[in-house]
């Protein structure tokens, strides 16, 4: 069976290489404290959820980890490369899918995916063809020629997904991507993230405020107040908070941590 | 990255230029009234009263619209470069430079190449103009459309990078338009691009050395004597040392972060 782009699929021994390690970082805005020795690790082949309430720090973490800003304590590492050392060439294995929309609005879809590609190095027989995969994965194959500006909310954060996914990255930052969606686009694009990791073999840390959104054997990360509160496998998280739904043991974790 | 991907890079940063600019066609025209309202109405006007006497470059006596021309490629250029610096601030709000600037390749030279892309783009306006300047029977000689190409490449890098400088210090895009003020009409009109210098120090020495130190008035003489087929070295150390040092130090100055943090407190941020 193939994925995508035609890779075998991934074999379970796969799944637990870390993607993307995090350690000990902290971060401050002058003197406002939002991240507080942060420690964790994104394997591959699943979503590793990172919730926290707004104000917990989660953008900032993503913008550590995409090198908007550095860190001014601890480590941030993506396939064992130091992201600050390494500078540029640490985000080559790197998809992003911004919370803020990012995508050209004048533009069409096939145009929007184009000149990403175009950023990653691929060439134009591979981003033709890449695209044509990407957005038929995505159901927005035949959305490929109509300009941004006229697809619904749905539609455009299935575009941008698809050119996250574009250059095959081997770890994936989702900030928030279903933020603004009706239930049904977003148990798709939720199943269908699930499919691609488990297909792909491709890290994914997706941040959330919505406790619906992760499955039981996901990787989960609580983020409160700039501290990480529980760390773990979904089940594993919420059997230690001898809760039922992951919704309880959430809200008694960010209740604990003093967190409004 | 290999080498190929670097040229792939800003062969894409380019064609998105283009095509934006080709889907705003508002801008293209907006771009090609503004001089040709000067040229059509205020150099026609003047032209009976102004003549401009044998200066270099010029070998004759000229019209004061044949003068002004050089002044008007300039002003397409320092506009665009404006411009090119606004749409920099939005897309740093709208989140898009972040895409940018999430790409495996030195932030360097990835403005450098959203600096090219936009210059690329100020040339086709520039080119445009000047066939319109052709057929209004203005005696540019015609190896001198060529000859002033690698001028305009260069100041319009300048004013490009200039623009850069700038979006660099902005935060907001509100305050974008008061910085324009202070820039665009400051340096259009405090240099060599409606009048010759000469004829300035003669009503106003102060104003004649502002108008020498303005970079704006070397970009407009790089591109007059080019146009003419001539040589100005000062000129050309002038725009491209002033181009070094704003691409320069809107490098070190450049921070994606700002429009993010603008937007921090919205809902949904954290």
């Amino acid at each position: 069976m193939k994925s995508i782009d035609g890779r075998a699929k991934v074999s379970p021994a796969f799944a637990g290489d870390a993607a993307l390690e995090v350690s000990h970082v902290s971060f401050a805005y002058g003197a406002k404290k939002v991240l507080r020795d942060v420690s964790f690790t994104v394997p591959r082949g699943r979503i590793t959820f990172l919730l926290g309430p707004n104000g917990a720090g989660k953008t900032t973490l993503f913008s550590l980890i995409t090198r908007l800003f550095d860190a001014t304590e601890g480590r941030i590492s993506i396939l064992g490369r130091d992201v600050r050392n390494t500078g540029h060439k640490a985000l080559a294995p790197l998809g992003v899918v911004f919370q803020q929309p990012t995508l050209d609005l004048d533009l069409t879809v096939r145009q929007n995916l184009a000149y990403y590609g175009a950023l990653r190095g691929l060439g134009r027989a591979e981003i033709r063809e890449r695209t044509s995969r990407c957005l038929a994965e995505l159901d927005m194959a035949e959305r490929i020629d109509e300009v941004v500006r006229t697809l619904n909310g749905g539609h455009r954060r299935r575009v941008e997904i698809a050119r996250a996914l574009l250059h095959r990255p081997t770890l994936l930052i989702l900030d928030e991507p279903t933020v603004g969606l009706d239930p049904d686009t977003r148990q798709a694009i939720v199943r269908r993230m699930h499919e691609l990791a488990r297909m792909e073999g491709a890290a994914m840390l997706w941040a959330s405020h919505l406790v619906d959104e992760p499955e039981t054997n996901d990787g989960l990360l609580v983020l409160s107040s700039g501290r990480l509160v529980a760390s773990g496998p979904v089940g594993e998280v919420v059997e230690q908070e001898g809760a039922v739904y992951l919704a309880e043991a959430y809200t008694r974790l960010v209740r604990r941590s003093g967190s409004p | 990255m290999r080498l190929s991907s670097y040229r792939r890079a800003l062969q894409g940063i380019a064609w998105r230029e283009i095509l934006r600019f080709l889907s705003q066609r508002e801008r293209f025209f907006a771009a090609l009234v503004r001089p040709l309202v000067w040229l059509f109405i205020f150099a026609a006007g003047f032209r009976a009263t102004l003549g401009v006497s044998i200066i270099p470059p010029y070998a004759t006596y000229i019209t004061y619209d044949e003068y002004v021309v050089p002044g008007l490629i300039g002003m397409i250029q320092l506009f665009n470069g404006m411009q090119s610096s606004l749409s920099m601030v939005y897309d740093r709000e709208m989140g898009s430079m972040r895409v940018l600037m999430t790409t495996p390749l030195p932030r360097w030279y990835l403005l450098l190449s959203r600096l090219m892309a936009s210059v690329l783009v100020s040339t086709i306006q520039v080119y445009t103009f000047l066939i319109i300047v052709y057929f209004y029977h203005i005696p540019i000689p015609l190896v001198g459309h060529i000859a002033v190409l690698p001028a305009l490449l260069l100041s319009g890098t300048m004013f490009g990078a200039l623009g850069l400088l700038l979006s660099s210090s902005i935060r907001q895009l509100e305050n974008f338009a008061g910085i324009m003020n202070f820039v665009i009409f400051p340096m259009f009109f405090a240099s060599s691009a409606l009048y010759p210098l000469w004829k300035i120090r003669e009503t106003s020495p102060l104003l004649y050395e502002i108008c020498r130190f303005n970079p704006f008035s070397w970009a407009v003489e790089l591109v007059r004597f080019s146009l003419y087929l001539q040589w100005n070295p000062i000129a050309l150390g002038i725009v491209l040392g002033c181009t070094v040092l704003f691409f320069g130090m809107a490098v070190v100055a450049y921070d994606p972060s700002f429009g993010i943090q603008s937007r921090r407190g919205a809902p949904g941020s954290n």
